[in-house]
């Protein structure tokens, strides 16, 4: 198969084998949840579990003071490499052409220095974290080999994007390619590993925030 | 063009251009260029001037399969008169099917002659792709093309296979492959072991075909002064120059077009042009949305440019089409940008939601049910329960 | 003897939900829980990580409950749910954890681990794994009606001291009060001064209130051992006394589950809503006060702490109440690091301070509290709940630290105007 031809199937049937596989997982764990229900409160309300639930979406983005001091490093690496994913991914002008093509919306670009730079620290904090969960102990307690798979699976698209965009490594056409079957290794994983917090996240949050507020407290 | 060959055949190359009414001084400046354009040192221009001098005008057969003569044509565009023809005059082209003189039996005869005379000395160059699917496809003289490829081979100091075609394939090769196309380098790893029986029984191949030396000069067509780069780097050195992976000169084919694209700080800043006539494309913004093929394409159009350093696509307002890639016909569409799938992948994904929707409604009907049987099955839980 | 693995699982099954599953879809072991856990904190070892205690729940959600799961199972991939695990988690779930909630406060992607925790205590009882303190406490207050075996004999002794010292009837059994107060064993044991102060400040206020003999016991023993069936019918027990009475309101006392427990679990439990509002003592107050009908006088000069009972403040949502009480009377009030609903367990709620097992470990979390009033240097601690109030003067004792505890209601009665 030449470097082109493995571009084009990665760019064809890889993505769409991908796509089927990410999206039929997510519905398919989304849909689990939801339709297991939940019992209805019957005791009295204090507060709108709406409001709460919604409130709480938002608001568990930003930890208290006493939380923030004991959980610094988590707190911040985790947001450091959080943010780094998404302007890289989201401000990537070839990135953006492709949710165009996907959805029909798109919006403006950042220049490629930025979106460089961006990567980088994302690496490099990314490689900081791990580093932290093997030497912390609760961190290495808790961890599965599905958290350290998420942690490959989620450094490789950049790593590779940016071989890809540095011309490092192999010629051109193959590392587009292998940075594009990456991501296509994170959406068929996507939906079997904690990935599926992107999904749920504001799920739980809700949930959190709505039985909270109910009892007339703001999580 | 062509010149009787006979005659030419014992002048040296500086004979030939000085007969052309070439200067010494521009002679030099040719040889400068080219040493530039072959990422060689300055202190090499002398080295090459000797070369190019005292160079026998070695005997080239060119093979044209299934090729459409771009190739030729590009090389061979005489607007003016440029060194890279002359030069071109200056090899002992004994066998061309559009250049020659003769036809018929005759060019046949010019092609087995040059052989027999220059047996293991003589370039071989090739345009065009090799059917395997029905030798019928593309025959000459009733000689299979396939055939006379390995038999011509056999002989050869070098191949240099020109244009995409010959290099990967090219338009013969593309989906669905009607006539089993197949390139130079797919020819040498399938047959290169063929016993061939040779065109007299005293000549000898001088090797294994798989052994000889091929240099990969893809483009649709090629810039010509990049085959004539690269014939110059053969006469002066006597070997291929430095290959990539694919074959091709790194000295034309050592960076992508999107490396030495003039649009590039327009890609960098995110100014692209959306369709072909709208303003940023009036601006000349970067192509990449409208397909450019720029950033996966190896060749020297960015910086060498095309008759003559006139302009190449991008400078012309249409996307680079990656014609010196292999399969860049099937590379997804030439105005699908790199980062499109090439599929309709919208369309797969909602036939998935809804297919899914239905698995996770079975999902958790399945889960509902479990959860009625345990409320079913539990039995009220008492403080005699509390112990095993 | 009739607890088996069967039922445990069945019991875990029955618990999963949809918040169930949203949680455990969304945790991404970053241990930020244990950061807040002061069981993790204070004595370490990693499994006392909040999310951790949670293993014997997420196994048969997982199992049960998803594709992946089902599929494990039919390969026999699954990890195993037998008594020798349970066994191993029963001090996780049971010794270092009071219910808190703290981790459910502070886990980013919003995961209500506390709840989870009670929901893995249904399946640990219901297999037999629960600890002998609890049990034992359980039996009685189903047998007797008090996890301390007080019955009305006693109350009844304790009221008759009562309405001699104060001089006020203790009304008993009476119709179309508006409303039933609940005591819990340890006040009516320990603090007898609670029902002395409730009988001043109702009678200044002019409040109708009554104590009923059918069901006067506060405190939930189903809800700390985590039985939900068993809580429903201590429950029960008050739903018919305060129906049989006619009351407005039932009061839950200065104890920090029984608000949980006949508030919040009450009508879940058995099914119902209730017909009769259900409020604790300081919401009852400040309303009093709200209203003029608590005139308090007098100040107190020593520097005053509050300290948040974790049921009644984070988990019940009385949290401005106590303050806007504690202003009434209070000249020099600071409040200690995290207070209000982000502060720190005392350490013994949620069954750890009846189960004896326990012990060590929940003197050794205290040092969380340490740390917060050392930042303060408090002259007296003010609280509203008698096991925070009795496990603080414990551990205080054992830290040698001099700081008395008040409580709320008492201290209000003490400045009732005359």
């Amino acid at each position: 198969m030449s470097e082109i031809e493995f571009l084009s199937w990665v760019r064809g049937p890889g993505f769409e084998i991908a796509t089927i596989i990410f999206v039929a997982g997510v519905v398919i764990r989304v849909s689990e949840i939801f339709l297991l229900g939940r019992k209805k409160n019957l005791a009295e309300a204090k507060g709108s579990e709406m409001k709460g639930g919604l409130h709480t979406i938002l608001s568990r983005s930003i930890p208290d003071k006493s939380t923030l001091q004991r959980s610094t490093f988590k707190i911040v690496s985790g947001y450091i490499f959080h943010i780094g994913l998404f302007i890289t991914i989201c401000f990537f002008a070839p990135h953006i052409l492709l949710v165009k093509e996907l959805t029909g919306i798109s919006w403006p670009s950042l220049p490629t220095a930025i979106i460089d730079a961006s990567a980088v620290v994302s690496i490099i904090t990314l490689v900081v974290v791990l580093i932290h969960r093997l030497r912390n102990t609760v961190l290495k307690f808790l961890s599965t080999s599905g958290d350290y798979l998420v942690w490959l699976l989620t450094i490789l698209p950049l790593i590779t994007g940016y071989m890809a965009f540095h011309r490092i490594g192999m010629s051109a056409p193959s590392m587009l390619a292998i940075h594009i079957l990456s991501i296509e290794l994170l959406l068929v994983a996507f939906p079997f590993t904690k990935l599926m917090h992107a999904f749920t996240l504001p799920i739980a949050r809700w949930y959190n925030g709505a039985i909270s507020a109910y009892r007339g407290v703001e999580s | 063009m062509m010149i009787d060959n006979k005659n030419l055949k014992d002048k040296t190359l500086g004979d030939a251009l000085r007969s052309q009414g070439i200067s010494r001084r521009s002679f030099l400046k040719f040889c400068a260029a080219t040493a530039s354009m072959m990422a060689l040192p300055p202190s090499m221009i002398p080295a090459i001037a000797e070369a190019l001098e005292k160079a026998k005008k070695p005997s080239v057969i060119w093979l044209s399969f299934q090729e459409c003569t771009g190739c030729t044509e590009s090389l061979t565009r005489a607007h003016t008169a440029t060194i890279e023809n002359l030069i071109f005059d200056s090899i002992s082209l004994d066998y061309h099917h559009t250049l020659q003189a003769a036809s018929g039996e005759a060019a046949e005869e010019a092609r087995t002659e040059a052989m027999k005379e220059n047996w293991g000395e003589y370039l071989l160059v090739v345009d065009g792709s090799i059917p395997t699917k029905d030798m019928g496809y593309s025959t000459i003289a009733g000689m299979s093309n396939l055939d006379m490829f390995l038999e011509t081979a056999a002989g050869a100091a070098a191949i240099i296979s020109v244009g995409t075609c010959a290099a990967f394939g090219g338009i013969p090769h593309a989906n669905p492959n009607p006539t089993g196309a197949y390139s130079v380098h797919d020819i040498i790893k399938q047959y290169g072991d063929r016993e061939v029986e040779g065109i007299s029984p005293e000549l000898v191949s001088n090797g294994r075909l798989a052994d000889k030396p091929v240099i990969t000069v893809p483009g649709c067509p090629p810039i010509p002064v990049v085959i004539t780069g690269v014939l110059t780097h053969y006469l002066t050195f006597g070997a291929i120059p430095e290959l990539d992976h694919l074959g091709r000169p790194k000295a034309f084919y050592g960076s992508s077009i999107h490396d030495r694209c003039y649009r590039r700080p327009f890609y960098d800043k995110g100014l692209f042009a959306e369709t072909f006539d709208d303003e940023g494309a009036k601006k000349g913004w970067c192509l990449y949305k409208l397909g450019c093929k720029g950033p996966t394409t190896y060749n020297a159009c960015a910086t060498t440019k095309w008759n003559n350093g006139t302009s190449f696509p991008i400078e012309s307002g249409h996307p680079c089409l990656g014609c010196s890639e292999p399969d860049f016909w099937d590379g997804g569409g030439f105005y699908k940008a790199l980062s499109i799938p090439t599929v309709d992948i919208a369309g797969a994904a909602i036939y998935a939601a809804a297919g899914a929707a239905a698995a996770g409604v079975a999902l958790g009907a399945l889960n509902k049910n479990k959860k009625q049987k345990t409320i079913s099955e539990h039995s009220k839980t008492t403080i005699d329960d509390l112990e095993k | 003897m009739s607890a088996s693995l069967e039922k445990g699982i069945n019991a875990l099954k029955k618990e999963v939900d949809s918040t169930v599953a949203a949680f455990f879809s969304s945790c991404v072991n970053c241990g930020m829980c244990a950061d807040a856990c002061l069981f993790y904190t204070e004595a370490g070892c990693p499994a006392r990580t909040p999310i951790n205690k949670t293993e014997p729940l997420r196994r048969i959600w997982k199992q049960e409950y998803t594709l992946l799961g089902r599929i494990g199972k039919l390969l026999g991939l699954n990890k195993p749910i037998d008594h020798d695990f349970l066994q191993r988690w029963e001090k996780l779930v049971y010794d270092s954890c009071t219910l808190c909630g703290r981790c459910s406060m502070v886990c980013p992607v919003g995961i209500d681990i506390t709840a989870m925790i009670r929901k893995t205590r249904e399946g640990m009882a219901a297999a037999g794994h629960a600890p002998e303190g609890l049990i034992g406490a359980t039996k009685r207050a189903v047998e007797t009606g008090s996890p301390m075996g007080v019955k009305l004999p006693a109350l009844l002794a304790v009221i008759a001291h009562v309405e001699k010292d104060t001089g006020l009837k203790v009304p008993v059994d009476v119709e179309g009060a508006e409303y039933m107060l609940l005591l819990s064993s340890m006040e009516i044991m320990n603090f007898p001064e609670f029902i002395e102060a409730i009988a001043k400040i109702f009678d200044k206020a002019g409040a109708s209130w009554t104590i009923s003999t059918e069901a006067f016991e506060a405190t939930n023993s189903g809800i700390q051992i985590g039985v939900s069936d068993i809580a429903a019918a201590l429950v029960q027990r008050i739903v018919d006394a305060a129906e049989k009475l006619k009351v407005k309101t039932v009061i839950s006392p200065e104890c920090g589950h029984a608000y949980m427990a006949i508030r919040w679990d009450g009508p879940n439990l058995i099914g119902k809503s209730f017909n009769f509002k259900v409020r604790h003592i300081l919401e009852v107050l400040d309303e009093l006060r709200k209203d003029g009908r608590l005139k308090i006088t007098g100040k107190e000069t020593q520097k005053l702490t509050y300290h948040d009972p974790c049921q009644i403040s984070r988990r019940g949502g009385v949290i401005d109440q106590p303050r806007n009480l504690i202003n009434t009377f209070a000249d020099n009030f600071i409040e200690m690091p995290d207070a209000g609903k982000m502060n720190w367990c005392c350490g013994a709620g949620g069954g750890v301070s009846t189960n004896e097992r326990a012990d060590e470990l929940r003197l050794k979390v205290f040092q969380r509290k340490k740390d917060q009033l050392d930042k303060i240097k408090p002259d007296a601690i003010i609280s509203a709940c008698s096991n925070c109030r009795i496990h603080l003067e414990d551990g205080l004792e054992e830290y040698n630290m001099d700081i008395p505890l008040m409580s709320l209601t008492e201290t209000l009665a003490e400045h009732l105007e005359e």
